[in-house]
């Protein structure tokens, strides 16, 4: 039985955090994460959990503490933002190759420069080819649920890979709104015990972790972990297919909102994706075939899944909340557009950056990208296929 | 769907976010979904800042800031002169603001707003019953009395719980929180 409650998207993780009780929480603050472990320090303050809670000196230190600890055989969590995981960066890598299955919760916050708070998805997108599984929230509830996940996801036999659960930074980090929890108790029969079956410290069989790899061997061990990556979309499904028979809520590799007969669609990420569809509604009352799908998994990439979900629609605006500075689009337009390369029929595809910093998006950008979707199956003429959305100079704006 | 939006306009420090925050929390217990987010910037006390409060009987999903608010709550009115606080508000709302003034001598600050316009002088009850400044409190109760998106009763026995459980440490000033609210209500006025 689900119990009825409200916080912000920070207290929801570290609530999952708390339920879940992992042997040991590296934490380094950075904003807009900072709660995360501000929250669990006063778990541990009280006795609610037995973690091991490690003040470090950095998020190097913090994701470098994650990978001793999880090595060694224990469950290991941290959470982070912005220039702090970009900081993890070097980190990250060794993490995933070591095939450690951390949980990182990130509340996604805009890279430098200008210094900026606010939120966008230039941090985690910068860490796209790490090797982490990342999961994307579009509110509180969404964060909780993706957190209960992630342990048994990371943890699969074949896929031992870390695992980022991303929120929007501010938008569901600090924003209070009502959310279904579960029991203590049925989250940790949900989540289970970690018993690896290899580690550093396992006396009959000890084991080497991150060694050298020459090039007799290096591509192998690659090699292993992009079949691990692969096996993950199997165990995304499985847990979220468990979670829906526990829990009742349903998720999948993205979300498919009123897509059924939808001549023109945009593929989205995280809040965006609450706001936009508010701007399906109201067009689907008008009469307007739109849909929108809203990626919860970045990586691995669903791309087969997406090919076959846009098969039928004739203009597509992928939406991108980071500047990947490619001069040719925005990373999940990148993807998108590759997933959809072998199609019969492939719909228009353009791409729309957005929301940079912080930049507010709203249920009339909808509108107005949905109008110029319109515009080009009327017209047949593509035009600029990657756009910038919401300049404060309205001159500048091609929508 | 049916969906009360209301903006907040203070300066940090001044608890428009706590106000906000305690708004949701009283529309929550009536069983209400609600949304309570702050526009987050480089924060620094005295700097005019805006917080925000959707208040729905269905889960609403839109996420941006609020920019046709029905209501508006200005916590500090030396802001009229800086913001532009009743941009988009609409016309059956209004708008409640912290003065010791009268709604007609502060309509001309309102850029030709034609809606309602509310004052109550919460530094005045703040004082006499916090004895400092303290101008949320009161201003979340005028919000109430105004808008009715919480229903009073309900909304000063879900009061009475929180500052119980958030001045645990100091139950001393639980009365009086408790006597602004009433008060406030009482005194905000067209």
């Amino acid at each position: 039985m689900s119990i009825r409650d409200r916080m912000s998207g920070n207290e929801a993780i570290a609530t999952a955090m708390r339920q879940i009780n992992p042997d040991v929480f590296a934490m380094f603050p950075i904003t807009p994460s900072t709660e995360i472990p501000q929250y669990f320090a006063q778990y541990v303050a009280d006795g609610k959990v037995d973690t091991e809670f490690i003040c470090v000196e950095s998020e190097h230190s913090s994701m470098s503490a994650c990978i001793g600890a999880e090595a060694a055989g224990a469950r290991a969590v941290t959470a982070t933002s912005s220039a702090g995981l970009s900081f993890m960066n070097e980190m990250l890598f060794v993490a995933a190759s070591a095939r450690l299955p951390i949980v990182l919760a990130v509340a996604n916050r805009a890279l430098t420069g200008p210094i900026n708070i606010n939120h966008d998805y230039s941090d985690s997108m910068a860490e796209r080819d790490s090797g982490f599984i990342q999961i994307y929230s579009e509110n509180n509830q969404e964060a909780y649920d993706n957190y209960l996940q992630a342990h048994r996801i990371g943890e699969t036999a074949d896929v031992r890979l870390p695992v980022m659960i991303c929120e929007d930074g501010f938008i569901t980090s600090h924003a209070l709104e009502n959310i279904e929890l579960e029991s203590d108790e049925d989250v940790k029969a949900f989540v289970g015990e970690y018993h690896p079956e290899e580690y550093l410290l396992k006396a009959e069989n000890p084991l080497a972790v991150g060694p050298y790899g020459v090039s007799n061997y290096y591509m192998e061990a690659r090699v292993a972990q992009a079949e691990a990556m692969k096996n993950a979309k199997r165990a995304i499904l499985d847990v979220a297919a468990d979670f829906e028979k526990t829990f009742g809520r349903k998720y999948g590799f993205f979300e498919e909102y009123r897509m059924d007969d939808a001549k023109m669609a945009i593929v989205i990420m995280g809040s965006s994706a609450g706001t936009a569809k508010a701007a399906v509604d109201e067009l689907r009352e008008a009469g307007k075939k739109v849909g929108l799908i809203k990626v919860r998994v970045f990586r691995p990439f669903p791309g087969e899944e997406l090919a076959e979900a846009l098969k039928n629609v004739k203009a597509v605006a992928v939406m991108d909340k980071s500047e990947g500075f490619s001069a040719n689009g925005g990373p999940l337009f990148a993807e998108t557009a590759s997933a959809c390369i072998n199609m019969e029929q492939r719909p228009k595809m353009i791409n729309i950056v957005y929301g940079l910093g912080g930049r507010d998006f709203t249920v009339d950008h909808t509108r107005r990208v949905f109008a110029h979707l319109e515009k080009i199956i009327e017209t047949g003429e593509i035009g600029p296929t990657y756009i910038h959305l919401g300049q404060r100079d309205d001159r500048k704006e091609v929508l | 769907m049916n969906i009360m939006e209301i903006r907040w306009h203070g300066r940090g420090g001044q608890g428009a976010k706590t106000a906000s925050l305690l708004l949701a929390d009283a529309a929550f217990m009536a069983g209400k979904f609600v949304q309570s987010f702050p526009e987050y910037g480089p924060e620094r006390s005295g700097a005019p800042i805006t917080a925000y409060n959707r208040i729905s009987d269905e889960r609403c999903t839109i996420h941006s800031n609020i920019y046709e608010p029905d209501y508006v709550v200005v916590v500090d009115e030396t802001l009229l002169e800086s913001v532009d606080v009743t941009a988009g508000l609409k016309e059956e709302g209004g708008i409640v603001i912290n003065s010791a003034k009268s709604a007609a001598e502060l309509r001309p600050l309102l850029h030709g707003y034609q809606g309602k316009v509310y004052t109550v002088d919460a530094g005045t009850i703040s004082r006499k019953h916090l004895g400092d400044y303290f101008p949320n409190t009161p201003m979340l109760a005028a919000i109430v009395a105004i808008s009715g998106c919480v229903e009073q009763e309900a909304f000063m026995k879900d009061m009475e719980e929180a500052y119980t459980h958030k001045f645990a440490n100091k139950p001393q000033v639980v009365k009086g929180n408790l006597d602004c609210l009433v008060e406030a209500m009482q005194a905000v006025r067209e």
